[in-house]
């Protein structure tokens, strides 16, 4: 036997997971669906969470963005244009009809490793909310929240309420390589931006390891870079050194495994290729930003 | 469970065991086959239906969450015997040939159309990316969208 629960509000979604933890969230259905379909798995339980209106919000404050998990990506394509990176991650996931259906939600809950969204929220530190009946809520910073392949921090009996983070207005890409140019799992996928107010630069990484990774050293060097060619104060080319250098820290933090997708030598080359393609195309905007400004 | 869904205009119930998904109800439950099963998992576009406007793959909805929705599907796009101008514009332009993709791609076809009748060849290419043929190799397709298209723009439909 198998349950379906229709919350029509959060504080009845929380209350059914309250009594029913074994309950399996679904929204998009575009990872859980295909479970079911296949008959791999056979949950006792599931609570439809894709007509709380809680999460299908989004908000700016402050300079802080908070994304609801029931946001398609459909929605950030049209409605949140100006977070470019997460657009450009949006519209490389699957297709029109997956679009229309799959939620930022879903990849974290889902917490696999190629989630197109998960390295745009690591490059802006993330925090995700979750939320449990009783008005208990608590907020967990991205890497707090992904432990593992398809392992969250998520307890049983909460709910993902979406992400939150401060918004950064350098230049920002998203960018994945995958066997052909649309409806594609990523093999190598990566997100960068600039941050001109703290002169800092960041790196994530998707599918090159257990979990979505950010590359620190890379970070920290291209940042000297940055500094060093002069491009914090005025539009400046970067060294080829120096890119092939930021390039090199960008593979040296990744852990790629050989799959059926591709093999880790692959990924290693490809995540190169990413850096110096994300890198090249945030300079080119800090001098087009110049010329207007 | 009892599931009440308002498909291509009439409410309709279906008694469905929990886990299926609305593509099972459809197909098995409501006599409404033109929405074809095939991969089961949102590659192939094939059983492309629209629940409440938005274009979706009906493998990947759970029965359960169209409860009180409306749903659309290809059987509601024909008018008695008239074909809908996106089902013309196939059959004039040889789009179809083993058929199994065509209530899909006529769907996301039409979906695309009333939304930007003017579309350029990347967006047709990108609009339906989510539908997979294995027998045309897409061109007669291509043909098929520009004619609907220019008709969509001249008005008939």
């Amino acid at each position: 036997m198998m349950d379906v629960l229709l919350p029509r509000t959060l504080e009845e979604a929380l209350e059914m997971k309250a009594e029913r933890p074994e309950a399996v969230p679904i929204a998009g259905g575009t990872d859980l669906m295909v479970e079911l379909n296949f008959d791999r798995r056979r949950p006792e339980a599931m609570v439809d969470v894709s007509r709380l209106p809680e999460l299908r919000a989004w908000r700016r404050e402050d300079g802080w963005m908070f994304l609801g998990a029931g946001v398609t990506y459909a929605r950030i394509q049209r409605e949140l244009k100006d977070v470019r990176a997460l657009v450009q991650a949006s519209r490389s996931v699957g297709s029109p009809q997956i679009r229309n259906r799959g939620t930022v939600g879903g990849n974290l809950g889902t917490a696999s490793p190629a989630g197109d969204a998960l390295p745009v929220l690591a490059v802006h530190d993330a925090e995700i909310e979750l939320a449990a009946a009783g008005d208990r809520r608590r907020r967990v910073r991205w890497d707090a929240f992904l432990l593992g392949v398809k392992r969250t921090a998520l307890e049983p009996d909460e709910l993902i309420l979406g992400a939150r983070w401060q918004v950064l207005n350098g230049p920002q890409s998203f960018s994945k390589i995958g066997t052909r140019n649309a409806m594609v799992i990523s093999v190598a996928g990566l997100c960068l931006a600039l941050d001109p107010r703290t002169r800092t630069v960041r790196v994530a990484l998707g599918s090159v390891a257990p979990t979505v990774v950010r590359a620190p050293d890379a970070e920290a060097y291209a940042a000297q870079a940055l500094e060093r060619a002069g491009v914090w104060d005025e539009p400046a080319p970067l060294p080829e050194a120096e890119i092939e250098g930021i390039a090199e820290l960008v593979v040296a933090a990744a852990s790629p495994i050989d799959d059926v997708r591709g093999t880790a030598a692959y990924r290693r080359h490809a995540l190169g290729v990413l850096a110096r393609r994300a890198l090249g195309w945030a300079l080119d905007e800090r001098a087009e930003e110049a010329l207007v400004g | 469970m009892l599931i009440r869904v308002n498909v291509n205009g009439e409410w309709r119930e279906a008694d469905a065991w929990p886990g299926e998904s609305l593509l099972f109800v459809l197909r098995e439950e409501l006599g409404l086959p033109g929405s074809k099963n095939a991969c089961e998992q949102g590659e192939c576009g094939s059983c492309s239906v629209w629940l409440d406007g938005e274009l979706v793959c009906s493998c990947l909805v759970l029965a359960a969450q169209a409860h009180e929705r409306e749903v659309r599907t290809v059987e509601g796009l024909a008018d008695g015997d008239r074909l809908h101008p996106v089902q013309e514009a196939f059959l004039e332009a040889g789009a179809v040939q083993c058929g199994f993709c065509t209530p899909g791609l006529v769907v996301a076809v039409t979906d695309l159309l009333e939304h930007d009748p003017s579309p350029d060849e990347l967006t047709v290419r990108e609009a339906l990316s989510g539908n997979l043929c294995r027998c045309t190799g897409y061109e007669k397709i291509l043909d098929a969208v520009e004619v609907a298209a220019r008709r969509k723009r001249e008005g008939v439909w």
